[in-house]
């Protein structure tokens, strides 16, 4: 065989490849974006950690505030008024008192396309930047367990939706005050912000995208979920951005509720 | 010497661009054992620079069009010198060559019934133009070549082999063909990556090398195109029609200097571009020649309506073929009314919305806005012509794509006759396409014919072949030493000044000077390095072809005394009838010199003629030609 | 009229190579392809180069500068930090053949892994009908000039050589996926399943949709978002979602 024929290529690393020493020849600041990321995350994570365990603040009694983080609460210690589906776990510390949503929401996010992305390159160095070399010997990515197991992704997107009603239910009876009267305060709106940021970044869902239309080859003929397929490829064109927004909205809507709720000042109220 | 690697074919396809794949397709299909050589990798191809689209009057878009407009707008538009015959092949086969395609799997832009969307160009009748976005090149190149690789698993799935009856030889070039008496029996070629030879055995060459467009300086064209096809031709003992020829784009960037020449698509004006000058005036409306009055709008109003109601209306003189825009946007920017860097300004921003221009012209955004800093939805682009086709090529058989030479088949670019004195835009695909299938099957016919009886190649000549092909690498030999590199741009700076879009008797004689001089340069030429992967090396043997094609040119373009089409004389500005029945026919002869002499033409078919108003065929063709027509 | 811009070129073979210093001029509007040409004409005739169109529409000249792979005739010179040394590489994935040339073979047989489209029975070229809505995705992918930068910026082969044989690679899992979406392919009249295919042959689960590859992408073509994840998603209706399964059984039955 003559050279430029096609050649199959050794399997050994390095085979031919030209003989540059350096991980990467990148000359901008590259490990910028990683190291954000993985701050952001750990500082998320860190926060919500402590809140989850907490077990307190994370209700208003008097305008039916309760956290994102506490719903929906089915502990047999959360404060009778806030517990809206019943209680039925036992009241221990190291059980949260939403300990049946909060592992989908904990997987719906760990198998999103896009927080993958971002922890394989700020934790796991998968690669840490394009064109960076990875510190890894060998790679299997996402073809055997645990991680094949990303597959299921479309699961905990089905539970999220349900968990994103529950969380719109939580944000449309918080406009009864504990009178049972209609009233809104600064806590409705950022619950309703809260919600309405949940709902963008579990529509912008890419396995969404395929049950909505991707899966189809002939849009043409169902004109209905096309038109959906387009909303909702649109937003997914922003689904980092949400998926970072709602991080933002999760944690501030929570530290909101438990300011109110610890009394550190007084929800602003607009109306009743 | 050393021992040369020898392979045996049947057919040998020089060139991989969208006549070369057509052409191996058709002949693997024949059953026939077949190389692709190609100087780039697979998929590279200049074709894929094609932009606009691929002309076939398949009538989706206006259902009048049929075979006989697109004739006639193909003879129309090559001044009536073109070879009828091809003309005629050529509008009967394109749509059924544009069909296959989606059997291969290319994916068109659709019409609304989900039939193969079809735009306006320039000199066409109707929309016509199959077309994906403003890349129908890259489209059909990348079409042919999973065509290939389908045929590939095929032979795989029979063999175990996927190259057992096609092969791609990628960078690989030829620097000879080699003879058995007056047939073709194979071609010397060697590896660009390791400048090692090897020896095609093979009774039937395909010549599908494109264009020679970088012999000149402001070019569309890639660094591929110069002349192979036509060279080894020549040095083949075949011979090439029409060489005068060229066709200036009006539209290349004029602006930064590193990608002057580069294309800015037709559709840009198909799709409602304007051409203005530094004072704002659209000036194509004072360029409407005599024989073009019928066809085109006088005023804007008009030409704006056509847009929308073709029927009713004239075309903008915007869409005027090729050759007419481009002596116009020169006379403009000669005049003084050009833009700060030598062009006119071609504006579509205020014509569309910018979605609109980005969804139709997505390359035209991308090429400008990252290579000129330009925002063609915001702003106008400043274009200027530039080279990019030769209409010239090897004199071939219509229906076999055969040359005078027995074995040696072109097709495309590299071949001469189908596009007469100036190619409209899009039939430069359509004609890939027809005739590389046509070369294909010519081949596979010849080699079928051939029996037993075919030409063996002698260790000789590949020896001889093979010594020339190095001898830049010098023995110590050489008086002087020249530098490749420098000798290409004042061949280009000749071409392009003396030889251009504008020529007079004077100039074309002070370029046949000093091409007399490059050549002789051109002997002592010298590179250094070694010979893996050298690019002095490859241009010196480049080199060779387009100085040996250039001097076609000038001589061809300095005994035609008339304009027409892609030449243009200062000194005989306009078209003679007496000139349209003759075609200037290069050979070359054994002492290395070039010899271009007249011959006249095959009279047009009755019946095709009778497709023409005869006050039309007036304008053209002589009294006597015309018989009791007139 | 041009300024002086310092060059650092790696230049060798696949067995050493080293970087090799140019100062060389600049003008107005250069592209590094233009300098590197410079380099050849004044400097080193015999420095290879792969280049074809110098247009972005071949992708002949992908290689790398400043470490990030790009095409070479489409990185302006304005683009890159001035008065810092532009270093330029050749691509790291591949086999070097000399200076900035490789050999990309390892992407012309996956492609031929990936089996054809397959026209459908029955229908007579001329006749195939299809809305543009349907197609536009594939014309999306379609847009690829085969530069093969996702390739060489793919960390599944760019960091493991060993991974070369099971995995095809974005840019031909991006063509599995455009063929999947095509509206008329026939493969799975031919009991092709070209998901199927995807996952066990061509390797999809090894893609960590970790998005250099759009990143890089001359042609901006959304390679993750639009054919990497939607093929995924493909496969986990096929092997994943038993919901998704029991329905086309029952279809079927």
């Amino acid at each position: 065989m003559t050279v430029a024929t096609l050649r199959t290529t050794s399997p050994e690393a390095g085979a031919g490849r030209a003989a540059i020493a350096a991980r990467t020849l990148r000359t901008d600041r590259w490990w910028i974006p990683p190291l954000t990321t993985a701050v952001g995350l750990i500082a998320w994570i860190t926060y919500a950690t402590v809140r989850v365990f907490m077990q307190k603040d994370y209700f208003v009694a008097d305008y039916h505030y309760l956290t994102p983080f506490y719903s929906p609460c089915i502990s047999n210690g959360c404060v009778p008024e806030s517990a809206h589906f019943g209680t039925f776990l036992p009241d221990v510390w190291w059980l949260p008192y939403a300990a049946l949503t909060l592992p989908f929401l904990l997987l719906f996010r760990m198998t999103c396309y896009y927080y993958r992305k971002a922890y394989y390159r700020a934790f796991w160095f998968s690669p840490p930047a394009c064109a960076v070399a990875e510190p890894h010997a060998k790679y299997t990515g996402e073809t055997r367990f645990p991680l094949i197991g990303q597959n299921l992704h479309r699961y905990f997107f089905y539970a999220a939706v349900l968990i994103s009603l529950i969380n719109t239910y939580d944000a449309i009876k918080a406009f009864e005050t504990g009178d049972g009267e209609f009233g809104i305060g600064l806590g409705n709106l950022v619950l309703l912000v809260n919600v309405v940021a949940l709902w963008a970044y579990t529509a912008s869902c890419h396995s969404c995208r395929s049950i909505i239309g991707g899966r189809l080859n002939h849009f043409s003929q169902h004109p209905v979920r096309y038109k959906l397929w387009g909303w909702v490829t649109r937003l997914n064109g922003k689904h980092m951005q949400l998926a970072w927004l709602t991080l933002g909205t999760l944690a501030l809507t929570d530290f909101y509720i438990m300011a109110v709720s610890a009394g550190w000042f007084s929800d602003p109220r607009i109306i009743n | 010497m050393t021992e040369i690697e020898q392979l045996s074919y049947d057919v040998i396809v020089i060139g991989a661009g969208g006549a070369g794949l057509r052409a191996a397709i058709e002949a693997r299909e024949q059953g026939k054992k077949t190389a692709i050589i190609s100087k780039s990798l697979f998929g590279k191809a200049h074709t894929v620079m094609a932009e606009g689209g691929c002309a076939a009057s398949m009538g989706n878009v206006n259902d009048k069009d049929n075979w006989m407009v697109h004739f006639g707008d193909t003879m129309r538009g090559g001044k009536f010198l073109n070879n009828w015959r091809m003309a005629e092949l050529h509008a009967k086969e394109a749509p059924d060559r544009v069909w296959e395609l989606e059997t291969y799997g290319a994916v068109f832009d659709r019409t609304p019934d989900g039939k193969i969307s079809q735009r306006n160009f320039g000199g066409h009748t109707y929309p016509r133009l199959a077309h994906v976005g403003d890349r129908t090149g890259l489209e059909l190149i990348r079409t042919l070549q999973q065509k290939i690789v389908s045929l590939q698993q095929e032979d795989f799935a029979a063999t175990g082999d996927y190259e057992a009856r096609i092969k791609v030889f990628a960078e690989c070039t030829v620097t000879d063909l080699t003879k058995d008496g007056d047939r073709i029996s194979g071609a010397l070629a060697y590896w660009r990556e390791s400048g090692r030879h090897l020896v095609f055995e093979a009774p039937a060459i395909i010549l599908a090398t494109g264009g020679i467009g970088k012999s000149f300086k402001v070019t569309s064209n890639s660094w591929e195109y110069t002349g192979d096809g036509h060279a080894l031709a020549l040095r083949a003992g075949a011979s090439l029609i029409n060489m005068e020829f060229i066709q200036f784009h009006p539209t290349g960037m004029v602006w930064p200097p590193s990608v002057k020449g580069i294309l800015v698509t037709e559709s840009v004006r198909g799709d409602g571009g304007v051409l203005t000058n530094s004072e704002g005036k659209r000036f194509m409306f004072d360029y409407i020649p005599d024989v073009f009055k019928a066809q085109y709008a006088t005023t804007e109003e008009e030409a704006d309506r056509w847009y929308t109601d073709a029927d009713n209306n004239r075309r903008p003189p915007e869409l005027l073929p090729r050759d007419e825009v481009a002596r116009a946007i020169n006379s403009e920017v000669k005049a003084g009314r050009g833009t700060p860097h030598g062009g006119v300004y071609l504006d579509v921003s205020s014509r569309l919305k910018a979605e609109v221009i980005i969804k139709k012209l997505p390359s035209m955004h991308h090429q400008f806005k990252e290579l000129a800093d330009v925002d063609i939805t915001k702003e106008p682009m400043e274009v200027g012509p530039t080279c990019h086709y030769v209409m010239g090529g090897v004199e071939v058989d219509p229906d076999t794509g055969a040359a005078s030479v027995d074995g040696l088949f072109a097709a495309g670019e590299c071949s001469g006759g189908m596009h007469g004195s100036n190619r409209l835009g899009g039939n430069s695909l359509s004609d890939l396409l027809v005739f590389g299938r046509r070369a294909g099957a010519g081949a596979a016919a010849y080699v079928d014919s051939l029996g037993s009886q075919r030409p063996a190649i002698s260790d000789d000549d590949v020896q001889v072949a093979a010594r020339r092909s190095v001898a830049a690498f010098g023995d110590g030999g050489q008086e002087g030493s020249e530098n490749p590199y420098t000798l290409h741009q004042e061949l280009q700076q000749t071409m392009n000044d003396l030889v251009g879009i504008i020529r007079k008797e004077e100039e074309i004689q002070e370029a046949l000077d000093k091409l007399e001089g490059l050549k002789a340069r051109g002997e002592q030429v010298v590179v250094e390095g070694h010979r893996q992967f050298n690019p002095g090396w490859h241009l010196a043997l480049d080199l060779r072809n387009m100085l040996l094609v250039s001097e076609c040119v000038a001589k061809a373009a300095i005994l035609r005394t008339e304009s027409r089409g892609g030449h243009t004389r200062d000194d005989y500005p306009t078209m003679d009838a007496e000139w349209r029945h003759v075609l200037l026919v290069c050979t070359l002869n054994a002492d290395g010199t070039i010899d271009v002499e007249r011959q006249e033409q095959i009279p047009v078919r009755n019946d095709l003629l009778d497709l023409f108003e005869s006050d039309e065929l007036g304008k053209y063709f002589t009294t006597a030609e015309l018989g009791g027509r007139i | 009229m041009g300024n002086q811009e310092h060059f650092r070129v790696w230049r060798g073979d696949d067995e050493t190579g080293d970087f090799v210093d140019y100062d060389v001029e600049v003008n107005e509007g250069e592209v590094v392809l233009d300098i590197i040409h410079r380099i050849q004409a004044t400097q080193a005739p015999d420095l290879a180069v792969r280049w074809n169109c110098k247009a972005g529409k071949c992708g002949s000249c992908s290689a790398e500068i400043n470490g990030r792979p790009r095409l070479l005739c489409m990185t302006r010179m304005s683009t890159l930090p001035p008065g810092e040394p532009i270093v330029v590489t050749p691509m790291r994935t591949f086999p070097v053949i000399r200076d900035l040339v490789t050999d990309v073979s390892f992407n012309y047989e996956k492609a031929r892994e990936v089996r054809a489209f397959v026209p459908p029975e029955g229908v007579a070229p001329g006749d195939y009908r299809m809305q543009q809505v349907d197609v536009e995705r594939s014309q999306e992918f379609r847009k690829c000039i085969e530069c093969f930068l996702c390739q060489d910026t793919c960390h599944v082969l760019r960091d493991h050589e060993e991974n070369k044989p099971a995995f095809a690679g974005p840019r031909f899992l991006m063509r599995v996926a455009e063929l999947d979406m095509h509206p008329l392919d026939a493969a799975a009249e031919q009991g092709l399943n070209r998901k199927e295919a995807a996952q066990d042959e061509h390797g999809l689960g090894f893609c960590n949709i970790t998005k250099c590859c759009s990143e890089v992408c001359p042609e901006h073509i959304k390679i993750t978002d639009n054919a990497l994840i939607p093929l995924k998603e493909r496969v986990v209706d096929l092997k994943f979602d038993p919901l998704i399964r029991r329905k086309k059984r029952a279809r079927r039955a």
